[in-house]
């Protein structure tokens, strides 16, 4: 049941880009907000539906090389979903996801595929395929230190008036410099949207980023929540670069 | 030997008699064998591993000259493969000796290994990593190949499953005269397994279609209409030759009774797949139905291990299409202890914990533990699953009830946890 105080979650093309679990940022978002008293719901779209634009929160994951430029092109049909990513929700795009929202994205071979042209980026292929464990510095205040599981093989790089989510501790991230500077950029950080490369699912080990998103969307002031384990997962993958099992 | 024609589908041609093997590969596959029983004695593991590579750093043809002349079966697939293989080489027994790697060593230096350690034999069941399924298939020139199923497992090691069902389906179309045992259900299998001569296809159900929505071959989205499914490109699921009826295995003129003692529907799909490739490579399909019964544990999966007042019934799941599975097994209230590793062979990433419905499991009483209770205890607590979180597992029991316990582990937890069971028993003589 919707009402008008639910606070709804597009949960866009699990069927595309679902390869990597982050659909769990999803059920995240939604317990992190029931668990305060204010009721929530996942709507999945998939690419059979028409994407409702009354969402307050959209989040794209990560996929498989066709599986990403078909989204690509699902996304650009629908014109209206794109003006409610640029002008009213808040965005959460992950690895094929957040690529999908740059400008262009080119494969091995150097052909072009456009992108959603909602944030001042390019993707192109790296030398090596990135896949580990990375640990950046957050940009937004408050949320500290990242943590997540990097897999992919995109180059990212940043246009002049666009910044990163994070500083890269250990790891790749965006495998580009951060503007003029040398350290190494993770994801993109706008008004609107958070781009990051960063599965575990993202959220599920960096809750305060996922209470950022939640304000964001809900201008709410949300209460501190305990969550048992959660202190232990952030420190088996934060005590330090080295994290090997 | 007489080769009875199973009901329906080709029988593998016998292959020409042993040859000869060099001594250059003599010698690879002795000192593959010392280093193996060297590694036994020092008690560092069961060897095979380390023997197999010994033995192919050697000669790398070692896999072409042992599997010479015998008739090899080929296990295959994400999930499945060691009880599969194991159902297989229980019914190809029935008919000859037979060297099987039963301890899941599933890459080439593991079939060397059991090769190696059972020379001379006429039939050999080889259970093969995916991922390696095209390299050993070259080698051995299977009679039969296998193939369970194809979805995501250990995200930061594999490819994308689409470029390995591409793999799989080249080297399966280089061998014109093996016999490919395949999935109908399962669209990745399907795509692969279309390019062989010889298919046989099972309607051996799908648990997980997680993997399979967008067509293996054009990307398109596949439509699925109980019971098949098509793209628009034309891929589709083949009429299958073989299908399950409740507890039977039916082909156009024969049934066949599938009363297995392994649980779940997932392995009665496992044990039809078996039956198929045992009849494939001649053994009498009645033979081979009644020795797949005989079949209770699987490389210690299934068993049950009595331990101070509690009995565990030790299961193993790795990837959310094993969990899938797993849901049909677990049906009963019982409480449950579950294990996750991420070492290398699990997959150092743990995302995939969030694509398991842990929703579905009820309120039973569950504890997480392994090195990654962490990441299991906060899942669960998403999931809406009261638990408790014991990183080990011995200490972990503690927190459970007298009684029978279900304890899913993922690979290197259950092997982990099986060892230290073990050494507490002889520990107390």
């Amino acid at each position: 049941m919707s009402g008008e105080s639910t606070v709804a979650i597009g949960l866009l093309l699990p069927d595309v880009l679902g390869t990597y679990s982050d659909a769990g940022n999803a059920t995240i978002l939604a317990q992190r907000l029931r668990w305060r008293g204010i009721a929530a719901e996942i709507r999945t779209i998939t690419v059979r539906d028409v994407p409702p634009t009354s969402c307050a929160v959209y989040l794209l994951g990560g996929g498989e090389d066709t599986a990403q430029l078909f989204a690509a092109d699902w996304l650009r049909r629908h014109e209206q979903l794109r003006r409610t990513l640029e002008t009213s929700a808040v965005t959460l795009a992950v690895c094929a996801g957040l690529q999908i929202l740059g400008r262009s994205m080119s494969d091995a071979k150097g052909q072009h595929y456009p992108g959603l042209g909602l944030l001042d980026i390019t993707t192109a292929p790296g030398r090596h395929r990135a896949v580990g464990e990375v640990v950046a510095t957050c940009a937004v205040p408050g949320v500290g230190s990242l943590t997540g599981f990097e897999n992919h093989r995109g180059v990212t790089t940043l246009g002049p008036g666009i910044a990163p989510l994070g500083r890269v501790i250990a790891g790749t991230g965006n495998g580009t410099g951060e503007g003029t500077t040398r350290h190494r950029g993770e994801g993109v950080l706008t008004e609107r949207i958070i781009g990051t490369y960063l599965h575990g699912p993202v959220l599920a080990r960096n809750p305060a980023l996922a209470d950022h998103i939640l304000h964001q969307a809900t201008g709410q002031l949300l209460p501190d929540l305990e969550l048992p384990d959660q202190a232990a997962l952030r420190q088996t993958y934060l005590r330090g670069p080295a994290v090997s099992g | 030997m007489v080769v009875q024609t199973p009901g329906a589908g080709p029988v593998a041609t016998v292959p020409p008699g042993p040859l000869p093997m060099g001594w250059w590969t003599r010698a690879a596959v002795s000192a593959g064998l010392a280093t193996a029983g060297l590694s036994r004695w020092l008690g560092l593991g069961a060897g095979s591993i380390i023997g197999g590579r010994v033995t192919l750093a050697l000669d790398r043809q070692a896999l072409r000259h042992l599997a010479a002349g015998r008739r090899v079966v080929l296990v295959s697939g994400t999930n499945g493969k060691t009880t599969t293989s194991h159902l297989v080489a229980a019914a190809v027994r029935t008919a000859g000796r037979v060297a099987h790697n039963a301890g899941g060593s599933n890459m080439a230096d593991g079939a060397v290994a059991a090769l190696a350690e059972a020379r001379g034999t006429e039939y050999a069941v080889i259970e093969v990593d995916e991922l390696h399924l095209a390299a050993v298939a070259e080698a051995v020139d299977p009679a039969v190949v296998v193939l369970l199923n194809l979805t995501r497992d250990q995200l930061d090691r594999a490819t994308e499953v689409g470029a390995i069902a591409s793999a799989v389906g080249k080297a399966l179309a280089r061998h014109s005269s093996t016999v490919v045992v395949a999935n109908a259900d399962d669209p990745m299998v399907v795509s692969a397994a279309a390019l062989a001569s010889r298919p046989i296809w099972v309607a051996a159900g799908a648990s997980w279609l997680g993997d399979a929505s967008s067509c293996p071959r054009c990307g398109q989205t596949l439509t699925f209409t109980e019971p098949g499914w098509h793209c628009a490109c034309g891929l589709g699921r083949p009429t299958p030759d073989w299908w399950i009826e409740d507890s039977k295995a039916c082909t156009a003129d024969a049934v066949l009774p599938l009363d297995i003692r392994l649980p779940g529907q997932v392995n009665r799909s496992n044990a039809a797949m078996a039956l198929v490739a045992a009849c494939a490579v001649g053994i009498p399909a009645d033979q081979a139905a009644s020795a797949l019964r005989e079949v209770e544990v699987v490389a210690g999966r299934y068993a049950v291990v009595h331990r101070g007042g509690q009995d565990l019934r030790m299961l193993l799941a790795k990837n959310p299409a094993g969990w899938a599975g797993m849901l049909s097994m677990l049906s009963d209230p019982r409480p449950l202890l579950v294990i996750i590793n991420a070492r290398e062979a699990d997959g150092r990433d743990t995302s995939w914990l969030w694509d398991v419905p842990f929703e579905q499991f009820g309120s039973r009483q569950v504890v997480a533990s392994g090195e990654r209770a962490a990441d299991l205890g906060v899942r669960l607590s998403y999931a809406g699953l009261e638990h408790r979180t014991v990183a080990d597992p011995l200490a972990a029991l503690k927190a459970l009830p007298p009684g029978q316990i279900d304890v899913v582990a993922n690979y290197t937890a259950f092997h982990q946890f099986r060892r230290r069971l073990g050494r507490e028993r002889e520990v107390a003589g």
